[in-house]
């Protein structure tokens, strides 16, 4: 069974239409001990990160997420639900589930006309092969809101990026765990595409080589 | 960089597709699911549902229709027309709707942004207006007044001081939709746009008067828009999505053309 976490986040129905859509048929859970016997796991989120980690720990899913996690079935974490997986989010000054190590940083932009949240289409430029992005060819778009960004410690674990005012991190992978900064959701036939990619996917994923691109890891900002 | 976003507007009455002239006229002109999904395999980057039902008995309708447009139509989805609670908006979000318009109910309680924007994200309410040009005075020193109940009751605000009060009170982006130039096909209000888009860190859609590509070229440059709202050009047919946004794409714009 495929659970979409439902902890207060936002509005999930959006991801399981979604899912419905590429046949994966998935339900809403806020029950720790069903989220660690579950065979698949989406971890989506909008809202803030202080009231989101609240959330998490009241209902005794941090540690259920990490059991889930660290027993290799299968993670995507989507924005919000993406963000809490790095050690630290400045958003709300708040320490987030530690799953990867880095930082999510709000951005800071000198020029006026760009506007934060950085919201619409942008580019995603994959750095690192990823069976869960597979298809995405150089040009696609996907759609994006957040007026912060991840910035993993480890070069390794950064799969994509987008250029804002720099480059920063859109999507980011360790073992069985893949997070996107982008809404799959919400981005049309590719963004279905990487639905139906972690749908097969078995959560084995060792790192691929680095492209140079990789080099440009989120640190532009 | 992001990409400069093609926005189809369909109004919807007692859950048809309708078409206002100068927001007076309205006629139906088809399903709405049928041309959301139309509109969406051709590259469309964002949909506007505005909801334009007299009666309050057939609102209902309307969470019918979004939540079947956001089960095949999988670009965000912005819902507007009569919201004027927080429970209105909410309602709409578990249908399906990714934003939420407000527009004449929070001219007359402005609360209701801060309300909305507190319960949903900023980001995902949108401040609609409706704006007609007057003589510039000292209530309306813009030029622009803010006009409501589709554009038939006059309000004395002036446009530029409501957009940046709703910025201020939390909507994560504007419509401007100018009442003069709706349904004129004869372009764009560029310098309403203008003034609105350099005096907020908002984005801001442009709506009201597209008739020609020219038009939406004219406003995501010199209006400064991000956005440009289209509806008459291509539910009757006479454009295509795909063709603006390829006509965009070729001067020079940044455009989202893989989908």
């Amino acid at each position: 069974m495929t659970l979409i976490l439902d902890y207060d986040a936002g509005n999930l129905g959006s991801v399981r239409r979604a899912c419905a859509e590429v046949g994966l048929a998935a339900e809403f859970s806020c029950d720790p001990s069903a989220i660690v016997q579950a065979e698949r796991i989406i971890f989506p989120g909008v809202g803030a990160a202080g009231s989101a980690m609240r959330s998490l720990r009241e209902r005794g899913l941090d540690d259920a997420l990490k059991a889930a996690i660290a027993s290799g079935i299968p993670v995507l974490g989507i924005c919000l639900g993406m963000q809490v997986s790095l050690d630290y989010s400045e958003e709300n000054d708040t320490q987030t589930l530690g799953l990867l190590g880095g930082r999510v940083q709000r951005f800071k932009l000198n020029q006026p006309e760009l506007k934060i949240p950085h919201m619409g289409w942008n580019e995603v430029r994959v750095t690192q092969a990823h069976p869960v992005l597979a298809g995405i060819e150089p040009g696609d778009e996907f759609y994006f809101v957040h007026g912060y960004y991840p910035n993993p410690t480890d070069v390794t674990h950064a799969l994509a990026v987008t250029t804002y005012e720099g480059d920063f991190t859109c999507a980011l992978g360790k073992a069985n765990y893949i997070g996107t900064q982008f809404h799959p959701e919400k981005s049309g036939r590719v963004g279905l595409r990487l639905f139906e990619n972690f749908a097969r996917w078995d959560g084995v994923w060792n790192g691929s080589q680095i492209s140079t691109q990789a080099q440009v890891d989120g640190n532009a900002q | 960089m992001l990409s400069k976003r093609v926005v189809a507007c369909l109004d919807v009455r007692d859950g048809h597709l309708a078409k206002s002239v100068k927001f007076v006229n309205t006629q139906n002109i088809g399903d709405p699911v049928e041309k959301a999904r139309e509109y969406y395999l051709d590259g469309l980057d964002e949909l506007v549902f505005y909801d334009i039902t007299a009666s309050s008995d057939k609102r209902n309708i309307m969470l019918d229709v979004v939540e079947a447009v956001a089960s095949q139509v999988f670009i965000p989805l912005s819902v507007g027309g009569g919201i004027r609670s927080v429970a209105d908006a909410t309602d709409l979000r578990l249908a399906g709707a990714e934003k939420i318009n407000v527009n004449s109910a929070a001219v007359t309680r402005p609360n209701l942004i801060n309300e909305c924007s507190e319960a949903v994200g900023d980001q995902n309410i949108v401040l609609s207006m409706d704006v007609k040009r007057v003589e510039a005075n000292a209530e309306q020193p813009s030029g622009f007044e803010i006009v409501i109940n589709g554009g038939r009751t006059p309000t004395g605000r002036d446009a530029l001081d409501w957009a940046l009060e709703g910025e201020k009170r939390g909507a994560g982006e504007l419509v401007v939709n100018s009442i003069d130039a709706d349904g004129t096909r004869d372009g764009y209000d560029t310098v309403l746009t203008a003034m609105i888009a350099e005096a907020v860190r908002i984005p801001v859609i442009a709506s009201g008067g597209a008739g020609l590509p020219e038009h939406l070229h004219e406003v995501l440059t010199q209006g400064k828009a991000d956005a440009a709202l289209v509806a008459s050009m291509v539910h009757y047919g006479d454009y295509q999505v795909s063709g603006l946004k390829q006509y965009l794409h070729e001067q020079g714009l940044k455009i989202r053309m893989s989908w």
